[in-house]
Formats: structure tokens, sequence, C-alpha cells
């Protein structure tokens, strides 16, 4: 057992710090699981007092949404807003750009009021106040990496300097791809993309994004979101480098770094 | 006195148009929702400033926001001179502001005259950049017939106005040396006072004022051509740049406008709101597919648009061969209200009552809609803060909500959503990663 549920937490009495709102992806995703439980492992770690809805979270509805189907968002966001309110939770943590970015900027409006932090900006926070120690010569030490921004962190909220800060610890040597921060690209997966084919076109959109990764010749990519990692995944496989460039999730990054 | 008769008339013709033309566009602009939009002023301002005035966001690219520079300083200085040709004009005098300013009319010609040959030198890049360099963002098929003809014709515009401020100033500054009392002495202007001699130096003086004349009209002719062709030009950017961005979104590029209707309905259904008595009845459509159903905001963004195509460059799905350009979003807007606007003004209904048989459908494809991946790109690129994906959210909305239609795709989504609370339709525990 990694997390407590907010139920457990309650049932003894107490209130946790902040929750951690998993989302599907880090929920049912085999390879976002491993960030789920990395964001765990690290909050363990640092000694943060967090919990998770476990069976009473629900999708946030962000797919739906930017679907067009705003009946069943607002079903939802009504139901996942009920469960936060009846657990009067303040402050959420997520590992998905998509999950912060909708209970952040659109669930005030249908009376869901709460603090939100990416992962990444709280990583960074738990590093500048020694809450968690980094390696002075860690294994990412002087490695060629490169960051690809997510839409839903970068431009949808002006969030470039957090994930930017955690490489700067890791002591990283970031290169940054030709379009990168508010000029990023997207990896394809946005607006309920991951759902569904590519319309008709020339290219895949992360085909487009993994080249520009490449061209920067890393040794590894970091991102911040379950979509865009395994957008850039596949990229990888389709020009058969995943053996040779793995991409990260600023978390695991940490987590491999801790002293 | 017959010149001025003359130029008075042409003036009063040349308003009379231009306001013609604006009130089409402020028609159409209102053909759009009442959406109340206000607050923040200092926000605001900030925006109408640095991005209108200041055109912060141009300078991403620097090349070509120094040459747009050079023409939009250049325009707006040479409004100074336009104000002594409306004296001139109406008076028929000859450089009224000369023997008053002294020095200072020098100053402020010679300035106007270097920033004409920039502006010059600027057009000449353009016209370049558009007929000769292949551009991509220039290459698209929206841009195809009108509106690269629009785009020429400003640019052929400027540079029929330059012409005709160095034939006035040079054909003068040659006159100024032939002991004409009409020709007041100003002093030597930056170009003309070289430029003038070299060209008209050996031209005799009857023909010389001929060339000062045409000079002058040539001017003001221009000026009138182009406020008559603004209001039906990508060109009015010039004008609309100031009243969009006042009025552009402030909150966070990744927030959705909320539809209160749908929440109050989806409440009442799930039990956790009354429903006011007396109330139900059929549904509004939900979303957007003409521009009635648009704000009107999205209608003046489309008549802000100068096409630059900033937008389309940076648009993942069009760069990876996708149909969708969001420019071709915006233009499709606009020439759907000015589809609407003419048909209106032409039958005089009401646009409650306006039904074509059309709509925006008939323009914007559902396929370009589901190409988006509502990545903001397009929204950060726009030099003047116009908001294609909001058009595009709302007319996906009215793709799901009101015409039940969509990709097949999604519905597995959807399904996964309503009856296991998951995006993807799973049997595992939602925490089966904490075991």
């Amino acid at each position: 057992m990694l997390a407590k549920t907010i139920a457990e937490y309650q049932s003894e009495g107490r209130t946790p710090e902040i929750l951690f709102w998993v989302g599907c992806a880090g929920s049912f995703d085999t390879r976002a699981q491993r960030i789920t439980r990395t964001l765990c492992e690290i909050l363990n770690h640092a000694g943060v007092e967090f919990a998770i809805l476990g069976n009473e979270e629900r999708c946030t509805g962000d797919p739906a949404r930017r679907a067009g189907n705003e009946f069943l968002f607002q079903m939802t966001a009504a139901m996942n807003i009920e469960t936060l309110n009846m657990y009067g939770v303040k402050k959420i943590v997520t590992a998905c750009p998509h999950c912060f970015n909708i209970l952040k900027n659109e669930y005030p409006a249908l009376g869901g009021n709460y603090e939100l932090v990416h992962h990444t900006q709280l990583l960074n926070e738990l590093i500048v106040s020694g809450k968690l120690k980094m390696k002075e010569a860690g294994s990412f030490k002087g490695q060629r990496i490169t960051y690809h921004d997510s839409c839903y962190l970068g431009r949808a909220n002006d969030v470039y300097e957090a994930p930017r800060a955690l490489l700067e610890a890791l002591d990283v040597d970031l290169v940054e791809m030709k379009r990168s921060r508010k000029n990023g690209l997207c990896c394809g997966a946005g607006g309920a993309q991951m759902w569904k084919e590519d319309e008709p076109g020339n290219k895949r959109i992360n085909i487009e994004r993994i080249e520009e990764a490449l061209e920067t010749n890393p040794a590894a990519v970091a991102a911040n979101c379950p979509f865009c990692i395994t957008m850039l995944q596949d990229g990888l496989k389709a020009k058969e480098k995943n053996e040779q460039i793995p991409v990260f999730d600023l978390s695991e990054m940490v987590l491999n770094n801790l002293l | 006195m017959i010149s001025s008769v003359l130029f008075v008339i042409v003036a009063l013709a040349a308003f009379g148009l231009a306001w013609k033309g604006f009130s089409r566009v402020w028609q159409n602009i209102r053909l759009g929702k009442a959406e109340p939009i206000g607050g923040h002023t200092a926000e605001r301002w900030r925006n109408v400033v640095m991005v209108a005035l200041g055109q912060q966001k141009m300078f991403k690219n620097w090349i070509p926001a120094v040459l747009h520079l050079f023409i939009y300083v250049a325009f707006i200085i040479t409004q100074v001179e336009l104000l002594e040709i409306f004296v001139d004009g109406i008076f028929g005098t000859h450089r009224f502001f000369a023997p008053a300013l002294g020095g200072f009319y020098t100053f402020v010609i010679s300035f106007i005259e270097i920033l004409s040959v920039l502006a010059f030198v600027a057009t000449i890049a353009f016209l370049m950049r558009r007929n000769v360099l292949n551009v991509q963002r220039f290459q698209k098929p929206e841009l195809k017939g009108f509106p690269a003809r629009d785009a020429n014709t400003i640019l052929f515009l400027e540079i029929l106005l330059i012409v005709g401020i160095f034939s006035m100033n040079g054909a003068d500054k040659v006159l100024q040396t032939r002991g004409l009392e009409h020709f007041y002495p100003t002093g030597a202007f930056a170009v003309s006072t070289w430029l003038g001699p070299a060209l008209f130096g050996n031209v005799d003086t009857g023909m010389l004022m001929g060339i000062e004349r045409f000079g002058w009209w040539l001017h003001i002719l221009t000026v009138f051509g182009f406020l008559v062709y603004l209001p039906y030009s990508k060109h009015l950017h010039i004008i609309l740049a100031f009243p969009n961005t006042w009025y552009a979104k402030l909150s966070a590029k990744g927030k959705m406008d909320n539809m209160p209707d749908v929440q109050k309905e989806v409440r009442i259904m799930m039990g956790l709101e009354q429903p006011e008595p007396g109330a139900g009845g059929e549904l509004p459509e939900f979303g957007a597919n003409d521009v009635f159903s648009l704000s009107w905001k999205n209608v003046l963004d489309s008549y802000s648009c100068t096409e630059c195509g900033r937008c389309t460059a940076a648009c993942p799905a069009n760069i990876t061969g996708k149909k969708l350009s969001p420019r071709k979003v915006m233009m499709d807007v606009r020439d759907r209200a000015e589809e609407v606007g003419a048909a209106l003004a032409v039958s005089k209904a009401s646009k409650a009552e306006y039904n074509d048989g059309k709509s925006l459908f008939d323009r914007i494809t559902p396929e370009e809609l589901h190409a988006c991946t509502t990545c903001n790109a397009c929204v950060e690129a726009c030099p003047v803060l116009i908001n294609p994906l909001d058009i595009i959210l709302q007319m996906r909305r009215y793709e799901i909500l009101t015409l039940s239609a969509g990709p097949g795709e999604w519905l597995p989504m959807f399904n996964a959503i309503e009856n296991t609370g998951a995006a993807w339709a799973m049997s595992a525990e939602r925490d089966a990663w904490n075991d």
C-alpha cells in the first residue's frame, strides 16, 4: 500500500495535507501507473501526508468536454465535486496536466474550489524547502536531455519554469527543442484525440514532435503528462529508437536521484 | 476655388462610402450573441497598449516584425501630413503649416519622408514574400483568389501613396528654387531635397506644377480609396486590432467557458436541484452552428483577422497535413457573417427570423473540427489575440449536443465515463495500482 484513501484518513479522524488526484491514465494505463506509484513513493519519502480518493474518483470529464459532450462533463464533474466537497478537500496535486487544468480552471464555475498544484510544482517546492534532497552526482548528471512542454501545463496554464527547475536540480544538460515553452508543439493527444485516430494527413503529430526531439540528439526525453509520454514513446517506437531513448516523467527522474 | 469644391465633394463622397462600409461591419459583428465582456480595465489597457499599439506579439519573429513596424509607423506619422492636406484642400492654401512651424515643419516632413522610404522597402519585401518567395503560410488553399488579390491590392496602394508623397515633395523642392511666391521655402527635406532635383531638375516650371498637383491628388485619393476599401479588406485589422485586444479573453488559455443551461439540466436530472415551477419544454440548441449562436466577440475576431497565417503555421494538425487551418476557420466565420449580413440587408428580416438553409457547417467541415488537439498554439500565435479554438470548441459542442454526431471512436469513451467513471472501460478497480 503506497497510498491511503481519504475515507481511511477520515475514519482515523485525521485530515491529509493534500489530495493526490490520480486520474484515469494514472489509475489504469500501465505506463502511467508506474508514475502514480513513483509519486506516492516520493511523497512518502518526503513525509507528506497525502490521500487518494480511490474508487470514489471519477474521470474529471476533460476528454468529454473537449469532444463537445457537455452533458457528460457536467454529470461526472458534479459527482466529483460532491465527493471532494464532502471530504472538505482544499488542496489537490495531480500528475496529469489535463486533470490539473480542468480542476483548477473549470470546476470553480460548478462549485468546486480547490488549490491545485501539478506534481512538478509540488516536487519543486519540496526540493526548495529541503524536504527532498538530491544526490550530488545522480545518474542524470550531465546527461543530454530534452524537455517536452505539455500544452495543458504550458500554454494552457503558463507553467514553464517548475519542470525546468527540476531538471536543473537534477543537474542535467537540458537541450531545448526548436519549438519549446509558449511555442511548444503538441504531442497530438489533447482535445480527446487520445481516443481516436488522426484525421487524414501526411504525418502523425507525435512523429513530427519526436523528430524534433531527436534533432537534439538526447539521451532521454523528459515530460510531465501521461498522454504526452504515451505519444512520445509511440513516436520513438515508430522511429525504432525506443530501446535507446527512454521517455521519463519528471517524477521518475527525481525518485532516481533522491538521497 | 474649383479645386477646393472638388476636394470637398470627393472627401464627402469618400466619408459617405466609408461610413456605409464600416456600419456594415458593425451590423455584422452584432449578428453574434450578446455577451457582456468587461472588468479588469488595467489588464485590458495593457493588452491594447502592448499587443495592439506596441505589437508585442509580432516580435516573436523579428524580421517581419521590423518590416511591418516600418509600414505601421509610417502610416501613423503620415496622418500628420494628412491634416495639412485637408487644410490646403479645403482652403486652397499651400503647405499651410510651413510658415508657422518653420524648422519643426522641416523636421516632421523629413521624418515622414524617411519612414516612407523604409515603408517602401518593407512593401517591396512583402510583395516579394507573397508573390516570389515560397513562404508556406502564404501558399495555403484558403488564400486563393480574393484574399491573395486583397493583400496585393493593399501593398499596391502603399506604393501609390509613397509615389504620391515623393512626386509632391520632390516637385515642390525644385519649384522652391525657381523664385515663385506660392512655393514657400520649407528648408531641406531629408529625401526630396536630393530626390526632387535628381528626378525633376530639368523639368520646366509649368510641368513641375502639374507634377506637384498630381502627387498631392494621388496621395489624398489613395488615402480616400484606402478608407473606402478598408471595411471590405483583411486590412481592417489596423482598426479592429484595438477593440479586439481590449475584449480578448483574460483567463487561463486552458479554460473552457461553462454552459450554465446544461449545468442546470444535469443537476436537475441528478436530483441536485429542483426544476423551477413552470419551466421545462423544449431544450434550446447547444453550441454554435452559425454566426447567430457564436458570441459577437467571435465575429469581431473574424473581422480583426488579417490572414497572416501565424496560427495555421503553428497548428500541429495543419503542420502534419490535416485539413484544419485556424486561419480558414476565422475567414469562414467572417465570410458567413458577410453572407448573412448581405441577405438581411436585402430582406430587412430580423436575425431571429433568418433562415437560408445554410450554416457554418457548410464552410467548416467536421473533419476540420475533429483534427483540433485544443493545444492553444493558434491562440498563442495570433498577434492581435484572436481565439480560433473557442469557435472550434463551440462547433464541436453543436455537433455532439445538437446533432448527436461526431467521431464514432469517441462513443466508447463517452460510454466508459458514463457507466464506469473512467475514460476507458476497465474491469480492474481504480486503485488496483495501490495493491
